[in-house]
């Protein structure tokens, strides 16, 4: 038993170093797009303390409109444009209609009202789209799908999936772009004020309004992105929506304000889980990873309860 | 006007202590009991009974469960399926264990499974607060789910992997299985709710209650004034998870019949959570409200139509009842944040005054 | 505020009406016969339901709209959105079941199993087709649970029986290793204690991946350990969404697809659909006609699909599940039909469809007749035998359709029926008092 636990593993990880590279691999394609998701939440979260649990079911509705639009005669690239545009009517109206009647309430009420979108969007999103899984449009949009197979000497070889390469690219594409809009732009600046201090923002006349439609705008483009690289790899559902509760494990191991933060975490989360079901889940009979990065983030809470990049918790009376 | 306490004066401290201690307040406590306990069994239907009634019951309770928790101590949870799915299998494995024992002692039973782990649960609360918190108790979910599944000791090895409830007597009535009128176990789920409702209030307004909400109010300042956060939290824990338990254990023995692990995900969560904070938090009565709500709304809106002879398919009702109840749920934060509780406060205050503005 | 004020009068007074409307006992006179349709259009498993739900509506659509019903007796349908949600399920029961409702198929285990220990009580039965609690077979302890024409136990050896024919015989898994994917609930658990018999009576390994429900859509450890442990066969027991995307993973992997195999519920064509060009070789078990090429499916075609009628995308008449659903509703209209002869009534009740349930002949001759020669597997019910362990066929998709692949299997029945006897048995002792059966055969 205890070998099962502390040899047999590294055993295996030595004896096939080719399966162990493709595990490391399949690790970091799913921890990018947890921190892809994880991404969505923090933009919100850090410009407007609102816990935003929609951002799972915003992924599976752009993912839905993107699709829809192309099934009714649109072309690709245009659909993914006018689906950027009902992302940021999306984004408009939950500011209009959601968030500007609720500021100064409790976080906890903020959450709730994120979850009644999500029901909201839920029944909109198959009231339009219907409830069936959608095809995504990868080759439409030049996505690549094939995949391209490396032999490591004579020990066997590795997949990559040229959508996963893809994503990866695509993700490292946008945080940097949203690290240069944060650190560069006059809008950047404004949003890093907001979330430092809402009064002062408010004070040098920073209309918050504005700020809070632009982030969710930009989480929106984000959830675009996340539903188009997952749609790839398995298809757009509303079963979607529960794989985007693995963004809430990487949110606690990354801070909630952090943008490195959730992409740390992210991979954390991504090699953590494949690994421990790989090599230890057979132990218990797998299928771990449903609560496995809940009890990582668990254990690590406990040592460090404000994330790796969170803010130092600072308490007064 | 109608609703004046002036007057009535208290010449003793039991008076004055009094769980209702306003005339108005007995009379309408007095007429909702008798409601329920006569006129509700006299002339309901079985669907009402069923699909109405029980429901509504049990995830009242289980709301007052999640509010003892996190309206009352604080602590925000979204655990509540899986602590409810705890009571549910214990409840099970009990009444098996045990055929001839009392299957409602075996329900009441159950709840101090739940207790344990959701003590066990809760210990991160006493590093972890707020939104972190919420989110490790997802790992309670997802953990005990996982169990509901992965132990067949726990469903005794049916090949279904599934517990089916027993049939169960009790003073010669059928109080559970297919057999048990709706009646009975509905006059069953009734009493236990409203007993554990009754004790619950006293509880709430004694010294524990009192030290669960200065932890919630400001934790290090309770600390400071001698209230220890270890027992305060784990006992907001541990009670709020046995009420969570019973009320699963009800949900599976008086009205669902039989569950799989998926009755007890976190959508169920997600639905106790709606009814605690549009009911108001750190209130009994919201939590009744919140139930009523979030439960009755969609029955309603799924069957009225038909019944009205509106001609709409199944699917779209479907979809219409969640744009409805996500809408009505935004509307009432922004219209009253602190839930049904805090409107039924103000129209206390305006039947007080009226006809007067103030 | 004052809006506000009006609303919530508005809304008092509507919930007011609502309850009063709920509490009122519904009418029962009636001229049909009443068939609930228990579906989900929604949630995460509608992509598997919605067309089975269409399936059903539209066979019996179509015989209300050709034929004028069943014996002169119009059918009145109507469906209840499940989300295959255990609670809204018996919340759909409770409310259907006053209006004299023939039967139920609730198309998920879970609200299979509430229902069966009502059905008795309430006296209603409840078909559930090639799904639920296989044990209920055993028409002696169960008499009022119809699960034929097959039950998971039937279609795990029928798939370890088609493996021994590509090997060449079924001595000849000895040493092989037979992976199953399945998705981590009692339904994909349930083949497992058969599995495992055949795999210690063979000689094959038989390794086990669970794929948690939340988990469906992330799939990409499972496969990662089907690609170290490389199993000669994949077998897989999945529903909804789990099935696209494990054919998306086992074309990633590169697993060679003429030797993975779904259960009969792993077969839709958006699932196989889902692995493009990759996904050419699936196979899975099926036990419903391939294709819109029969009488039957051209009568739905003309009276309730191009008459606006169903809710179907024309394109979509003639898929596995599709006809999934009308097998469904051919067998409730052939229990409709006898219990009709039986009893002499036209308009009929839980208890009389029971019998006609029991009584169920469906020969190639009625096949024929209705239409669907080839359709299906002559199935014939027993007092005794409740499902009928019917053989099974294997489907191969082509790359755009599926396929027949193979002959009528007829599953391992001397292995599969003590096991379903012994596993009713179990149920009843487990769920004592379970009432004996009193009910009279009417074969």
């Amino acid at each position: 038993m205890l070998y099962d636990i502390f040899i047999d593993p590294f055993v295996q990880m030595y004896d096939m170093p080719d399966f162990f590279l493709q595990v490391l691999w399949e690790g970091f394609v799913a921890g990018i797009l947890y921190a892809l998701i994880a991404l969505g939440f923090v933009l919100i979260f850090k410009a407007s303390g609102v816990f935003n649990f929609a951002q799972g079911i915003m992924v599976v509705f752009a993912g839905l409109t993107l699709v829809g639009l192309h099934e009714n005669g649109v072309p690709a690239y245009l659909a993914l444009i006018l689906t950027i545009g009902v992302m940021g009517v999306l984004a408009y109206g939950v500011e209009r209609v959601v968030m500007r009647p609720l500021v100064n309430q409790p976080e906890i009420i903020l959450l709730m009202a994120t979850i009644g979108l999500t029901y909201f969007l839920v029944g909109f999103g198959e009231f339009v789209f219907g409830g069936e899984p959608k095809q995504m449009i990868t080759q439409e949009l030049g996505l690549p799908t094939g995949s391209t197979a490396f032999e490591i000497g004579d020990r066997g070889l590795i997949i990559l999936q040229h959508i996963d390469i893809a994503a990866a690219v695509i993700a490292v594409i946008m945080v940097t772009a949203l690290g240069l809009f944060f650190n560069k732009t006059r809008i950047g600046r404004a949003l890093r004020a907001v979330a430092d201090d809402h009064q002062a923002a408010l004070s040098v006349g920073i209309s918050l309004n504005q700020i809070w439609a632009i982030v969710w705008f930009a989480a929106g483009l984000v959830a675009l992105a996340t539903g188009i690289m997952w749609g790839a790899r398995s298809d757009v559902s509303f079963a979607l929506e529960i794989v985007a509760f693995k963004a809430l494990p990487v949110l606690i191991l990354g801070g909630f304000t952090s943008i490195p933060g959730a992409i740390v975490g992210g991979l954390i989360i991504g090699f953590g889980e494949k690994i421990g079901e790989l090599y230890w889940g057979g132990l218990v009979g797998g299928g771990v990873e449903s609560w496995l990065a809940y009890i990582i983030a668990l254990v690590f809470l406990l040592f460090r309860p404000q994330g790796l990049f969170g803010e130092r918790i600072i308490e007064r009376i | 006007m109608f609703y004046r306490e002036a007057g009535q004066f208290k010449t003793s401290y039991k008076a004055d202590q009094a769980l209702f201690p306003i005339l108005q307040d007995r009379i309408g406590i007095a007429a909702i009991l008798l409601i329920a306990f006569v006129a509700i069994p006299l002339f309901a239907s079985d669907f009402f009974l069923t699909s109405i009634m029980i429901p509504f019951l049990v995830f009242a309770l289980a709301a007052i469960g999640l509010n003892v928790l996190t309206g009352y101590c604080g602590q925000l949870s979204l655990g509540t399926g899986a602590f409810m799915g705890v009571g549910a299998y214990a409840a099970y494995k009990l009444t098996t264990a045990f055929p001839d024992a009392n299957v409602i002692v075996m329900v009441l039973l159950s709840g101090v499974f739940s207790a344990a782990i959701g003590a066990v649960f809760g210990l991160p609360s006493l590093r972890i607060k707020g939104l972190y918190l919420a989110v490790t108790t997802l790992a309670a979910q997802f953990f005990l789910e996982w169990c509901f599944i992965r132990i067949p000791w726990l469903y005794n090895d049916n090949a279904s992997g599934a517990i089916e409830v027993p049939r169960r007597e009790m003073f010669g009535f059928i109080v559970t299985g297919a057999e048990a009128l709706p009646i009975t176990r509905y006059f069953v789920v009734l009493c236990i709710t409203a007993g554990i409702a009754y004790l619950m209030a006293n509880v709430l307004r004694g010294r524990i209650g009192r030290s669960w909400m200065m932890i919630r109010d400001m934790d290090i300042a309770a600390e400071l004034m001698g209230v220890r956060p270890l027992q305060t939290k784990l006992m907001a824990f541990a009670v709020s998870s046995y009420i969570c338990g019973v009320a699963g254990a009800m949900m599976v023995f008086f009205w669902l019949n039989a569950a799989e692990p998926s009755s007890y995900s976190i959508r169920l969560s997600f639905q106790i959570l709606f009814m605690v904070i549009l009911g108001g938090l750190g209130s009994l009565g919201g939590a009744f409200m919140g139930a009523a709500f979030i439960w009755i709304l969609p029955v309603l809106l799924k069957f009225v139509p038909g019944m009205l002879g509106m001609d709409i398919a199944a699917e779209t009702v479907e979809h219409a009842t969640f744009m409805i109840v996500g809408a009505l749920i935004i509307f009432f934060l922004i219209v009253e944040p602190h839930g049904f509780a805090r409107l039924w406060q103000i129209a206390k205050q305006k039947l007080r005054v009226w006809p007067f503005p103030y | 505020m004052k809006d506000f004020k009006q609303f919530a009068l508005g809304t008092a007074v509507a919930l007011g009406v609502g309850l009063t409307g709920l509490m009122a006992p519904t009418a029962q006179a009636q001229d049909s016969n009443y068939v609930p349709l228990l579906t989900y259009r929604t949630g995460p498993y509608a992509g598997s339901g919605i067309h089975i739900a269409n399936g059903m509506h539209d066979y019996l659509q179509m015989l209300n709209e050709r034929d004028g019903g069943i014996g002169g007796v119009k059918l009145e349908l109507e469906e209840c959105e499940t989300g295959y949600n255990a609670q809204k399920g018996v919340e759909c029961y409770e409310a259907t079941k006053g209006k004299g409702a023939l039967v139920y198929n609730p198309y998920s285990t879970g609200i299979t199993l509430q229902l069966i220990p009502k059905a008795s009580v309430d006296k209603i039965p409840v078909l559930s087709m090639g799904y639920g609690l296989s044990a209920a077979a055993d028409g002696n302890v169960f008499p009022w649970v119809f699960n034929g024409p097959d039950t998971y136990w039937d279609g795990a050896s029928v798939v370890i029986k088609y493996i021994g024919q590509q090997e060449g015989g079924l001595e000849n898994l000895k040493g092989k290793k037979i992976g199953y994917l399945f998705l981590d609930a009692g339904y994909g658990r349930e083949p497992i204690p058969l599995l495992e018999q055949l795999a210690e009576k063979y000689g094959f390994e038989l390794l086990k991946y669970p794929v948690p429900g939340a988990e469906m859509q992330n799939q990409s450890s499972q496969w990662l350990n089907v690609r170290r442990d490389r199993p000669d066969y994949m077998v897989m027991w999945g529903w909804g969404a789990m099935n696209p995307t494990a054919i998306k993973e086992a074309v990633k992997i590169r697993f060679p697809m003429d030797k993975f195999i779904g259960v009969w519920w792993a077969a839709g064509d958006d699932d196989a659909a889902a692995g493009g060009e990759g996904a050419k070789g699936y196979k899975a078990l099926n036990f419903s006609g391939v294709g819109p090429d029969f009488p039957a499916i051209d009568d739905i075609k003309t009276h309730v699909v191009e008459a606006g009628l169903s809710s179907a995308d024309p394109e979509t008449v003639g898929g596995t599940l599709y006809n999934r659903g009308v097998l469904n509703s051919v067998i409730i209209a052939e229990g409709i039909r006898t219990a009709q002869e039986l009893t002499g009534k036209t308009v009929i009740t839980g208890e009389d469809m029971r019998m006609g349930l029991e009584a169920l002949n469906l020969d190639e001759a009625r096949l024929k007749e209705l239409g669907l020669a080839g359709f299906a597997h002559p199935m014939k019910v027993t007092c005794e035998d409740h499902s009928g362990s019917n053989p099974v066929f294997i489907q191969q998709w082509n790359g755009t359709e599926w396929r027949q692949a193979s002959d009528w299997i007829e599953p391992m029945n001397d292995l599969v029926r003590p096991l379903l006897e012994a596993a009713a048995k179990e149920y009843a002792e487990k769920n004592a008092p379970w009432p004996a059966r009193t009910e009279a055969c009417p074969n």
